[in-house]
């Protein structure tokens, strides 16, 4: 596909133009879920197969008989998304079709909570496979419920205001790392570049591969669609959700420096469910952040980016 | 090739002959030594096999499910607590049409832990889509194995085989070994309709509306209707090819019978020698041993059983608030049938108790000498 500008220029595209993601998905305006989608399969293209769990996902692929994806997409059960992805690559081995990537694609119940086991089991036995979470931070699907991926004091349905989330948001990329898998990253559709450089870089790799990815929910966030992206640079400008990636479990990289950088106040302050805060606790948050991000950069060895 | 192998190992075989593609197992007494073998079979290169090594039952079913999805066949095998921790993803292979055979061996249920034999698991699956066979010897389960692909892959249902804790799993006999090629010949390769295909790319199993769903259901009734009669034609042609079959129901000593014991599993082999005396002594008692569960084969459990004038049923299991699930599921198909006769439930050998030649001579004594069930189970060896 070539475009031709009025000046009869090529556009100096940075990120790849086929789509597999075709018009007829049923997301809500501003998905982060269905952006990192579409994002994700540019990277990978069209020799891939997809596990879907439950989640948001299983409705914005489209019901039977449709779909969304110009791949195949095996729908599973909420837990499986580890074991059906070892059962497909186990079958591509025995009929000889290898160079197929095969990718699970689930969100942060399924990946945090509900699946972690059969997750963990995938790749501590190394399968040849690329996990994906979009992580929208709480059970959407449903209606805006806790998951272990809720960010302290964030508001939801099952954490109201009066009692919100005591607990800080569980470190799926440090579980990862510790089951030293060859890849592991973190990636938000803010900065898509380094998206697809990493997704692109973990299907050059064999074994098991894993990416965290922030996907803004607008009303799951009680945030305005029209600020998804703006949000997933501001996560990253906050250092709540820093761009890196660990190279089997030991070497750590800081991918995006933030830039520029902007107290988590900016982040919160775009979020209905952050709203409740006080002074007191958005510094906690803060104090948080700041611990984690200066973690980070010591395991990363600097900055080197 | 005849060999001195337990149930579990014939089970193995019979996973090897079929050429299963992908194992996907995880280990629980007692069906262990199932996978064991195999998982040595495909390290020899025995066996051109991907083993997956899976952390739990639930990722053993998920595992063959997507590799069946996929167009590879699939081989599992697992046991009471592990079958029912896989009861979700059952539903999913039968409902997602995926041909996945299991070695089953039943294990009662705990709480208290129980490794020993009892129908119970396997039973409570009865739901779920899947195909179920009771397997009464090793050479039978090795037998069924092979059967089982050729029935699941043409009706695109999964299939259980299903075999006692020990007093098969762990027993030795001769068992023939088929001769590889003429297995070949019965079983060409899994080449599903529908598979993950990036060529032809779908999505399986998206959400399913009102207006859809019913029909998706109403065919896997037509599947198992459709398995009745295929399980009866591919056990007939797997006779013709190897010498060996066994019906979806077995009669035996049924000539002239007044009374008739029905048996799964290996309480038909013990019923065997026992119908074999009482016949000797001139006591008109005959054997129905019932093969194939799901689909039931109504019809032919009701030819088998016509002429007697009293069905007793042996239960190694029992449905909480009902009785044994045999019996129940008996009951059911002979109503409407014209065959209105006593019908008494013996619900025996739960967890394992040993079913002897004695405590079968004790039913057919106590059917023989009353004129109906005195209560809707009769409890035999119950310390009561």
């Amino acid at each position: 596909m070539s475009e031709q500008t009025l000046l009869g220029h090529r556009p100096n595209y940075t990120l790849p133009e086929g789509e597999l993601l075709i018009p007829g998905h049923v997301a809500c305006p501003g998905c982060g879920g269905a952006l990192s989608m579409r994002y994700a399969l540019k990277a990978l293209g069209p020799k891939t197969m997809v596990v879907i769990p439950a989640c948001c996902w299983s409705i914005i692929a489209g019901p039977f008989p449709y779909s969304s994806l110009e791949v195949p997409i095996y729908h599973t059960a909420f837990e499986t998304t580890g074991a059906m992805a070892a059962g497909i690559r186990a079958a591509l081995k025995a009929l000889g079709k290898e160079e197929i990537t095969v990718i699970g694609w689930a969100g942060d119940g399924g990946t945090f909570d509900i699946g972690i086991q059969a997750l963990s089991g995938a790749v501590e036995r190394n399968e040849d496979f690329i996990y994906i979470c979009y992580d929208n931070e709480a059970y959407m699907n449903t209606g805006i419920q806790r998951s272990s991926a809720t960010p302290y004091m964030a508001w939801t349905t099952t954490t109201p205001v009066a009692h919100p989330k005591d607990e800080p948001k569980k470190d799926i990329v440090a579980i990862m790392a510790a089951h030293r898998i060859p890849y592991t990253a973190t990636a938000t559709v803010g900065y898509p570049e380094d998206m697809i450089r990493k997704i692109k870089k973990a299907q050059s790799i064999r074994g098991a591969k894993f990416i965290h990815l922030l996907a803004p929910c607008p009303p799951g966030w009680r945030a305005e669609a029209s600020d998804s992206i703006r949000l997933t640079r501001l996560a990253v400008q906050s250092k709540v959700f820093p761009l890196y990636e660990v190279e089997n479990g030991k070497r750590y990289t800081i991918t995006v420096w933030p830039e520029p950088e902007v107290p988590v106040r900016e982040y919160l302050r775009l979020q209905g469910r952050f709203r409740h805060l006080s002074e007191e606790q958005i510094q906690m948050i803060q104090e948080e952040v700041d611990e984690s991000w200066t973690r980070l950069v010591e395991r990363a060895g600097g900055r080197c980016v | 090739m005849e060999k001195v192998i337990t149930g579990n190992t014939a089970i193995a075989y019979g996973a090897k002959l079929s050429r299963a593609q992908v194992v996907a197992a995880y280990p629980i007494t007692p069906q262990t030594t199932i996978i064991e073998k195999l998982a040595s079979f495909t390290a020899d290169g025995e066996m051109d096999a991907v083993f997956i090594k899976v952390e739990s039952e639930h990722s053993a079913m998920a595992a063959s499910i997507g590799a069946s999805a996929t167009g590879a066949r699939a081989f599992t095998a697992t046991s009471g607590q592990g079958l029912l921790l896989m009861h979700e993803m059952l539903h999913w292979a039968a409902g997602g049409r995926h041909p996945i055979v299991m070695g089953c061996v039943n294990r009662g249920i705990a709480p208290g832990w129980s490794v020993w034999t009892e129908q119970s698991d396997t039973l409570a699956q009865r739901d779920t889509g899947w195909i179920q066979y009771y397997c009464e010897d090793n050479q039978e389960a090795l037998d069924t194995v092979i059967q089982a692909y050729k029935v699941a892959e043409t009706v695109s249902l999964p299939a259980m085989v299903v075999i006692d804790a020990f007093v098969l799993s762990h027993t030795s006999e001769i068992v023939d070994i088929p001769d590889q090629a003429l297995v070949d010949e019965f079983l060409p390769p899994f080449r599903p309709a529908w598979k993950m295909d990036i060529d032809d790319p779908h999505a399986f199993n998206a959400l399913v509306t009102p207006g859809e769903w019913f029909e998706l259901r109403y065919k896997i009734q037509r599947a198992m209707d459709q398995a009745l009669d295929v399980a009866r034609q591919v056990d007939q042609a797997y006779g013709r090819v190897f010498g060996r079959s066994y019906g979806v129901v077995e009669s035996y000593h049924m000539e002239g019978a007044e009374v008739a014991l029905v048996t799964t599993s290996t309480i038909t082999s013990t019923a065997r020698d026992v119908i074999d005396a009482m016949r000797g002594e001139g006591i008109p008692v005959g054997l129905v041993k019932l093969r194939l569960f799901r689909p039931f084969p109504v019809p032919d459990i009701a030819a088998a059983l016509r002429g007697v004038n009293k069905i007793a049923v042996l239960d190694r299991n029992l449905t909480f608030g009902q009785c044994g699930v045999f019996a129940e599921e008996i009951k059911s198909a002979l109503y409407g049938s014209g065959l209105q006769v006593p019908l008494f439930d013996y619900v025996l050998g739960l967890g394992g108790r040993d079913v002897t030649p004695a405590t079968i001579r004790q039913v057919a004594e106590h059917v023989l000498t009353h004129d109906a069930p005195d209560s809707p189970i009769i409890w035999i060896g119950v310390k009561a």
